[in-house]
């Protein structure tokens, strides 16, 4: 099996990830778009894994994984909290950091 | 092969899907469509294991987690499709579609040669082979990383925690602030009517009457009503009426909206 | 003019300076020096506890000084030619490199000389402030500067390399900014000073680069090194050099076209007139020229600037004495013409140094005189200046008169009082060089008769003209006495050219003064003096001695009264020429300063924050637009990267 269209597949998800992180305004939206990226890369390095050979792509995949429940713990965590605070799970809402 | 053309469109349709849908919920649940294509195409790779994580942890608790904590902060806000941010979407659009352009060109440009196979890596099984390497090459990583769980676990909940800021009412405080309310606002004091005092019927989509014929509003899911799916008075208060000697049909509407319970 | 200058060719190059270390009685020279600088710092730094007895240590030191002087000239007198340089080496000042400056004294013919005139005139004028300057306040401070500015004078002239007549000549011209400035309340009095010191800066620019000039040139600063080895340089350096030291005696001698101070610088007190813008001070330019004979010689168109430079100012000082009503500032026209007169003669090479020098003493005694004079009739007047207010004193203050009379006779050029044996030689040589520069001394001589005349019949002779509290008397013995002395020395000081005692006293230092012949001879020469000085007083007799003089000066009167009076436009040229273009300048820069490099800083630093406020708007809080740079860049770097590798 090529490897070149699982690698396309895996760019093209990433790009509608990165697309809604730009567009989405629902925090948890947001988050779920990073997500996607997440698992993109992880088709990729699986594909790699099997083009060369050897297993190192899927154990890079499994910590990805491992890594990203983390993240996404605390993550909603944090979106909670300022939920529980201001009312809003909106991204927008957040911008006391202006000029 | 097939497998994989087969899922490659309905993971990319339901990406797509992600991005435009409105609520988050269907958001929410094209994503599982995406995660558990991509298990699939894991399982095709010759990587079992993932292909078993993807679907536990990745769909299972991960997604998961995303819904409850939709639950919790409010499934029924949607986002509005106006754009606040002057030419955001404009340039997100412009810019994403370049990068992709950038990144599938690149890709394209390079021969990745014939896959050499993983037929030798699993050898002795695909998990006894990824245990090797875990437990070997990759041990102060994987050390790393359980302490990095712990801690996000610590941290949740740190954050989810809350502290309690005023003393915990007593019941005498409770029973004071009742017999307050009723004072001041004519709220009823005492508690509310068990399930079935009042109601017609067991769907929950049909709220309970109260004596006068109006529906109580506290009978009703706030999300029922938000989403308008709740069955109007008239129509069950066929009996009342035989009661009453009542043709009038001008009972309180259709409950619209939740108020605070 | 420089075509028809002749003059005798040397056999052999000018005198080297050099000369057999101090002992016996010369060891005592850095004592003439220490004595009125101590007297300086005393008289200084002590303050008011010395006010009672100050003015005596004044007098005192420079007194001292005078009798150390005497002693060593005697001394000098009786050693043979050959060995009358005398050098002390006190201490080294400071070495650069190659390069050493020592504080090493030269006592010679030229330095006796100057010794005594310095400290015996001044002497005198101690003596006879210490009357005149009676009611002052502040007279112990007075002696003080006196004493300072013996001290450099002393320094200046004893000095034997150039760096060091620097030192002294920037510490007299210290001494002339305080002393004019004496009576510093007047605001006058303030803007002369200054304006003395800022014109004498003009001309110590001439002195610093002379001697940077003939450093780079000889590799050394001193008489000793120059005077070995100025046949060696170019005759383009060495005119260079000399148009350079001859910048600086004009600005110290009040030569043009550096004069416009001298006039004002009558604005301090009249001793300060008659030591320092009399007969020391105003003479250090000749002096520098005659000492620097080793340059002077060897090339003749420094000469001839020199000489030019004389001329122009003998009769620029004669037409602005003639118009003027203030008493000290006539005397001060005729102290610009008589130096001018010497300038003249040191501008004739080897012929003419011994006869500026001897003019020079001549002047020293019969100027100081007169100075003094001319106090004694203010102190006499409540301290009027203005001739007008004067007339018949002869009889008020004789004493005055008579001594006053004796200077009078000696600058106009009378047999046989000093006058006419130093002027007249000059003339004589002057004619035999160039007929036009003759012609102008000879002019000159007239000039000085008239407006001289016309001041001692304003002063003594016609009607009383008294303002009405005035009491004319006699001043004081202290004041009187200098002048007896002074005018002793107006009438007799000729006796130092008898059988050409000075000029073969001089020569070793100057050269040997080449025989001279003139046509008319000598005598015939001296009777057309007589003639034209004749000529000059009886014009004074007729237009100023007949008619009766107007008490308030006359406006109606012609341009050549005006522009005399107006000091020849010497002022109004530097003003329109120098300060007027100045100020604009000035005000030019600080506009271009204000403007451009203000602008340009600020200017940057406003565009800066223009810029930066523009910038600051991307900051807009929204994390979806940071996303979105954030994209955009990886995109950049993406592309950089497939450019990379793929071109």
């Amino acid at each position: 099996m090529s490897v070149t269209p699982f690698i396309v597949l895996s760019a093209i998800l990433f790009t509608i990830g990165c697309v809604g992180v730009l567009t989405r305004r629902n925090a948890i939206v947001v988050f779920m778009c990073v997500e996607l990226m997440l698992n993109a890369s992880n088709l990729a390095l699986v594909t790699f894994s099997r083009a060369n050979g050897n297993l190192d792509g899927q154990v890079a995949a499994f910590f990805v994984m491992v890594v990203a429940a983390a993240e996404v713990v605390v993550g909603l965590a944090i979106i909670m909290t300022i939920f529980r605070t201001r009312r809003s799970a909106s991204v927008d809402d957040a911008s006391l950091l202006k000029y | 092969m097939v497998a994989f053309w087969i899922l490659a469109p309905i993971m990319v349709v339901a990406a797509l899907g992600l991005l435009f849908s409105r609520k988050a919920v269907h958001a929410a649940l094209l994503l599982a469509v995406v995660m558990i294509s991509l298990a699939i195409l894991y399982a095709v790779q010759d990587a079992p294991f993932l292909f078993a994580v993807q679907i536990i942890v990745y769909t299972g608790a991960i997604l998961m987690l995303f819904l409850f904590v939709l639950m919790l902060v409010g499934v029924d806000a949607s986002d509005s499709i106006i754009e606040t941010i002057r030419g955001q979407r404009i340039a997100s659009i412009l810019v994403g579609l370049g990068f992709g352009a950038l990144l599938v060109l690149g890709v394209a440009q390079v021969s990745f040669g014939s896959a050499v196979g993983l037929d030798a890596a699993n050898d002795g099984g695909n998990v006894p082979a990824l245990a090797q390497l875990l437990f070997t090459r990759y041990v102060f990583a994987f050390e790393v990383t359980s302490a990095l769980l712990i801690t996000a676990a610590l941290g949740a909940m740190v954050l989810a925690h809350r502290e309690r800021l005023s003393p915990k009412p007593t019941q005498a405080s409770l029973a004071a602030q009742r017999m307050r309310d009723f004072a001041e606002s004519g709220k009823h004091p005492g508690p509310l009517p068990p399930p079935g005092v009042f109601a017609r019927h067991n769907a929950v989509d049909t709220p309970a009457l109260l004596p006068d014929g109006t529906a109580a509003p506290g009978s009703i899911s706030r999300v029922l009503a938000a989403r308008g799916t709740v069955k109007s008075v008239p129509d069950i208060a066929d009996d009342v009426r035989s009661f009453t000697g009542d043709d009038s049909t001008t009972s309180s509407a259709a409950i619209t909206d939740g108020s605070d319970q | 003019m420089s075509t028809a200058m002749s003059y005798l060719p040397l056999h052999a190059g000018p005198p080297v300076v050099s000369g057999t270390s101090a002992d016996g009685v010369f060891s005592l020279l850095w004592l003439v020096i220490a004595l009125p600088a101590l007297g300086a710092v005393v008289l200084l730094l002590g303050g008011r506890r010395t006010d009672r007895w100050g003015h005596w240590l004044g007098v005192a030191t420079v007194s001292l000084s005078f009798v150390l002087s005497l002693v060593m000239f005697f001394a000098l007198v009786g050693r043979d030619s050959a060995g009358r340089q005398v050098h002390q080496h006190l201490w080294t000042w400071f070495t650069a490199g190659r390069y050493t400056v020592d504080f090493t004294l030269l006592y010679d013919q030229l330095s006796a000389l100057f010794l005594l005139l310095i400290t015996g005139v001044g002497a005198l004028i101690h003596l006879y402030s210490v009357g005149y300057m009676e009611h002052d306040l502040r007279r112990r401070r007075f002696f003080g500067y006196l004493n300072l500015f013996v001290a450099s004078m002393l320094g200046l002239v004893l000095a034997s390399d150039y760096v060091g007549v620097f030192l002294g000549w920037e510490g007299v011209g210290l001494a002339s900014y305080l002393l004019i400035g004496f009576w510093q309340y007047k605001p006058t009095a303030a803007a002369a000073a200054k304006k003395a010191f800022v014109i004498n800066r003009v001309g110590d620019i001439g002195l610093s680069l002379g001697s940077a000039l003939m450093f780079v040139t000889f590799g050394s600063t001193s008489f000793a090194v120059i005077s070995a080895n100025s046949g060696k340089a170019s005759s383009g350096v060495l005119t260079a050099i000399g148009l350079l030291l001859l910048l600086a005696a004009c600005g110290k001698s009040a030569q043009f076209p550096l004069q416009t101070w001298l006039l004002d610088a009558m604005e301090g007190p009249t001793p300060v007139s008659a030591l320092i813008h009399a007969a020391t001070m105003v003479t250090a330019g000749v002096y520098l020229i005659v000492r620097s004979n080793f340059i002077f010689s060897l090339t003749e168109n420094a000469r001839t600037a020199v000489v030019v430079i004389g001329c122009i100012t003998l009769l620029l000082g004669a037409i602005i004495g003639c118009a003027k009503d203030d008493i000290k500032k006539v005397l001060a026209g005729s102290t610009m013409s008589q130096i001018g007169y010497m300038v003249l003669a040191a501008g004739l090479g080897p012929a003419g140094y011994a006869l500026a020098i001897f003019h020079l003493l001549t002047h020293g005694f019969f100027k100081a005189n007169m100075f003094l004079g001319a106090g004694s009739v203010m102190h006499g007047t409540n301290d009027d200046v203005n001739m007008r207010h004067y007339g018949a004193l002869r009889k008020a203050m004789p004493i005055t008169f008579v001594t006053f009379a004796l200077g009078y006779l000696a600058i106009i050029g009378v047999p046989p009082f000093a006058g006419f044996w130093s002027k007249d030689p000059i003339i004589e040589t002057a004619f035999a060089q160039n007929f036009v520069v003759g012609l102008c001394a000879l002019v000159g001589a007239g000039v000085t008769a008239f407006y001289m005349t016309r001041l001692m019949l304003l002063t003594f002779i016609t009607d009383e003209r008294w303002e009405p509290d005035v009491h004319p008397h006699e001043s004081p013995r202290v004041m009187t006495v200098p002048l007896m002395v002074l005018g002793a020395l107006s009438a007799l000081g000729g006796l130092l050219i008898l059988n050409g005692w000075i000029t073969d006293w001089l020569a070793p230092v100057v050269g040997a003064r080449p025989e001279e012949s003139l046509a008319i001879g000598a005598l015939g020469m001296s009777l057309v003096t007589l003639v034209v000085v004749a000529i000059g007083v009886a014009i004074a007799w007729v237009f100023v001695g007949r008619r009766p003089v107007p008490r308030v000066a006359p406006t109606e009167v012609s341009v050549f009264t005006r522009a005399a009076r107006a000091e020849l436009y010497g002022d109004a040229f530097n003003e329109e020429v120098i300060v007027k273009p100045g100020y604009q300048g000035i005000r030019g820069l600080a506009v271009f300063d204000r403007s451009t490099i203000d602008g340009t800083v600020m200017g940057t630093a406003s565009a800066l924050s223009g810029i930066s406020s523009r910038f600051r708007l991307a900051q807009n809080g929204f994390v979806r637009s940071y996303a979105l740079a954030v994209l955009a860049g990886a995109a950049l770097v993406l592309l950089a990267l497939l450019a990379v590798n793929f071109s």
